[in-house]
């Protein structure tokens, strides 16, 4: 294990997992809560379902827990079939939304609660809950009642409740909803945390996209009873499967178009099909006056100023010649090359089409959608020399939101698109403003091309 | 001022109708029986001042209490009141509780309808009520045609003017008494409280004695002092229902107080009456602070 660093079983095929999801369909009435949904979670992983409220997520967390049964289909935890298995009989452990805490228990009871059901002798009981209580800094309230400590200490007992029995599962109900925002981060990492020192495996069920984003090892994102991607929390962001998922984790500009095929044409560099501005105006700007000597500079040279500096070199003084990464790190000195390959796509009438560089040839002739996030655009009054796409717009609104601003930029269509900018300038410096003409960059590889 | 006005309230309330009525009952069982009206002697004459006043205290005595040891009746009438008042009680909370815990778990647009039913008895008079029982409980009553009709029983049972009809009328009256406190207490119970311990590894029984019973804990309290405290003193259901040999402290007193119009003596019984209910009372309310105070 110390060899592999990498925490990803879902890639090795030879990794059993610890939870199997087969066809399973569970129905209230004619309402499909689950709809043939078939999914595996891996021990020690940190798995979220995400979605939004209705989208079957508790339900699938109760199926688990054996709260519900599926209508069809089959569940399986370590290989066992736990369709007719009841809640008490399971090595599976919940947090509850609402902690559930006993109120008529003290901290103590409450967490010994279940280890009170089994056989456990009553030393080895004591030891456990004062395990729990150190593991969840809880030790000074132990022989308070749940209504005598705070929301956050609450969350902590709740936790070290489910958490007393060392499940082989433990299902947290949208675990951090009642906490505010600065103790819900802080939480985070201890669950992490006490996840990493436990080695239990965490099923976490949130509605909070930033919270499944920070704690999981994997997010399902759901939607009416469905598995849309599960993915690393990386991939849902920068690689998601479809328009639902793109749309709701994080901010996201969709620009709809037909895709064709870039042709491939390597020995012209600038391809028919896919004509940009861009080289045209490198040229313009080559064309330029350039640096020389001239007359009344000699003369003022040679009259008033040769006393002073003495000899002046004759030659032009010349930069040295610029090194690999000097060409590199400026493609403007050179006219800029657009990468060939991936599609092109049509979105505006009058406009350039959008050069997608990671296109799937396969989707050539389609009408499709670009996601794009915002932080990925880049704005500026002049148009960006070394950008794979550019296009007009004017500033509508800008979201100042102190760490970034988000511009609401109109393009030539109408739509409106979102770009993201780090506020690295004090406010003051900043030159875009509102109703600005500007142009919106990003490079060909920014976005993710998806089937509407 | 205010504050003050708000907090006399209640105060003036319990002295205009606890204490004030306490004390003359109190002092009319230390006074003597006479013929005249009101039938006790002495009575406070204010006319002779403050001789009047010493007079009137020197001829208080706690003859009828000593007089109460001496009949065995009275001490036999208080058991038998607090049996069948523990009985029922007892039957009350068996009835009661499992009404009251599927009223709880009722889908919440059946419960107001629900608690309506509870309370619907109370629109038709309490006596009306009890002759019905009659009615249904004597030898030609509705249950006995029932129970020879279906052939369970040859012969018809005797059940009215019996202590069982003492029994039925006592829980049918007070079973909403019971219901009610039960009822609120188990309704403010989160359902996801038994899911934690069913998930913690309790069955769905243990979980109800884990959980369900301590929560409604207070409810249960309440219902059996609503019911054991005026059962205690029940005097129309075991006159009305029961027969000769059922005896309760109620009727003694009554016919103390109306067959042989003796004043002091029905007040004697009715403070001891007192003294059986308040001081239990008090020893749990102590012990119910303490408890409160060591949570602290």
């Amino acid at each position: 294990m110390a060899q592999a660093p990498v925490f990803a079983p879902w890639d090795d095929p030879s990794e059993t997992p610890l939870i199997q999801f087969k066809n399973v369909t569970k129905r209230f009435g004619d309402f499909t809560a689950i709809d043939d949904l078939t999914l595996d979670i891996f021990e020690k992983e940190f798995f979220a379902l995400l979605g939004p409220s209705g989208c079957g997520k508790t339900t699938m967390m109760r199926m688990l827990g054996g709260f519900e049964t599926p209508t069809t289909g089959t569940i399986s935890i370590a290989g066992q079939d736990m369709n007719n298995v009841p809640p008490n009989k399971r090595a599976v452990n919940m947090m509850f939304q609402s902690y559930a805490l006993f109120p008529h228990l003290s901290i103590y009871e409450n967490i010994a609660f279940g280890l009170r059901r089994t056989d456990i002798a009553k030393g080895a009981i004591d030891a456990r809950v004062h395990e729990m209580l150190k593991l969840t800094r809880l030790e000074k309230f132990a022989r308070r009642k749940p209504h005598q400590i705070s929301g956050g200490q609450r969350q902590r007992v709740a936790l070290a409740r489910s958490l007393a029995k060392a499940p082989k599962l433990l299902l947290l109900d949208e675990p951090l909803g009642a906490l505010d925002k600065k103790l819900r981060q802080d939480t985070q990492f201890e669950l992490m945390d006490i996840q990493e020192k436990t080695g239990t495996t965490f099923v976490i069920v949130t509605h909070d996209q930033e919270e499944a984003m920070t704690v999981a090892s994997r997010v399902a994102v759901m939607d009416e009873g469905r598995v849309m991607q599960v993915a690393t929390p990386a991939d849902i962001y920068e690689a998601p499967n479809s328009k639902y998922v793109a749309d709701f984790i994080g901010d996201v500009n969709l620009i709809e178009g037909t895709a064709s095929l870039r042709a491939i044409t390597a020995p012209t560099p600038e391809p028919e099909d896919a004509p940009t501005e861009a080289p045209q105006e490198e040229i313009a700007a080559q064309t330029g006056p350039k640096p020389e000597p001239n007359k009344l500079g000699e003369w003022l040279h040679d009259k008033l100023l040769f006393p002073i500096l003495g000899e002046r070199e004759q030659t032009i003084k010349q930069l040295p010649p610029p090194s690999a990464e000097e060409l590199k790190a400026a493609p403007s000195e050179t006219a800029y090359q657009i990468p060939e390959g991936g599609l092109s796509l049509e979105w505006a009438a009058g406009e350039l089409p959008i050069i997608v560089l990671n296109g799937d040839p396969h989707l050539d002739g389609k009408t499709l959608t670009l996601a794009i996030r915002p932080e990925k655009l880049n704005i500026a009054k002049a148009r960006p020399d070394a950008a794979d796409n550019a296009m007009r717009g004017k500033v509508i609104d800008i979201a100042y939101l102190g760490n970034v601003s988000t511009y609401y930029v109109e393009l030539s269509n109408g739509a409106m698109i979102k770009a993201q900018m780090t506020n690295a300038r004090r406010l003051a410096r900043r030159d875009i403003t509102w109703e600005d003409d500007v142009w919106v960059s990003f490079t060909g590889t920014a976005g993710v091309l998806l089937e509407s | 001022m205010r504050r003050f006005t708000l907090i006399a309230i209640p105060y003036l309330w319990l002295l205009a109708l606890f204490l004030v009525p306490f004390m003359i009952v109190l002092k009319i069982s230390l006074s003597d029986t006479a013929l005249a009206i009101p039938p006790y002697l002495p009575q406070l004459d204010l006319s002779e001042g403050w001789k009047g006043f010493t007079n009137f205290f020197s001829e208080l005595d706690f003859e009828n209490f000593t007089f109460l040891t001496t009949d065995d009746l009275y001490w036999k009438a208080y058991l038998s009141s607090l049996k069948i008042a523990l009985i029922s009680t007892f039957f009350t909370l068996l009835i009661g509780y499992p009404i009251a815990y599927s009223m709880a778990r009722a889908a919440p647009e059946w419960r107001p309808t629900l608690l309506m039913l509870v309370i619907l008895p109370f629109w038709t008079s309490f006596l009306i009520r009890v002759y019905a029982w009659m009615g249904i409980l004597s030898n030609e009553g509705l249950l006995n045609q029932f129970l020879l009709w279906t052939g369970i029983i040859s012969e018809p049972l005797t059940i009215l003017n019996t202590n069982y009809a003492v029994y039925i009328g006592i829980v049918y009256t007070y079973l909403p008494f019971m219901i009610l406190p039960i009822y609120s207490a188990l309704e403010k119970m989160d359902d996801n409280l038994l899911e934690a311990a069913e998930d913690l590894g309790c069955s769905r029984t243990s979980a109800f004695w884990l959980v369900t019973v301590p929560l409604s804990k207070t409810g249960i309290i309440a219902g059996c002092f609503l019911v054991f405290i005026p059962t205690l003193g029940e005097f129309v259901i075991p006159s009305l229902l029961g027969g000769s040999q059922t005896l309760m402290i109620g009727k003694v007193l009554w016919e103390e107080f109306f067959n042989n119009r003796d004043w002091p003596v029905a007040s004697a019984v009715a403070i001891i009456l007192l003294l059986i209910l308040i001081i239990p009372i008090i020893l749990f309310q102590r012990n119910e602070q303490k408890q409160r105070e060591l949570e602290q």
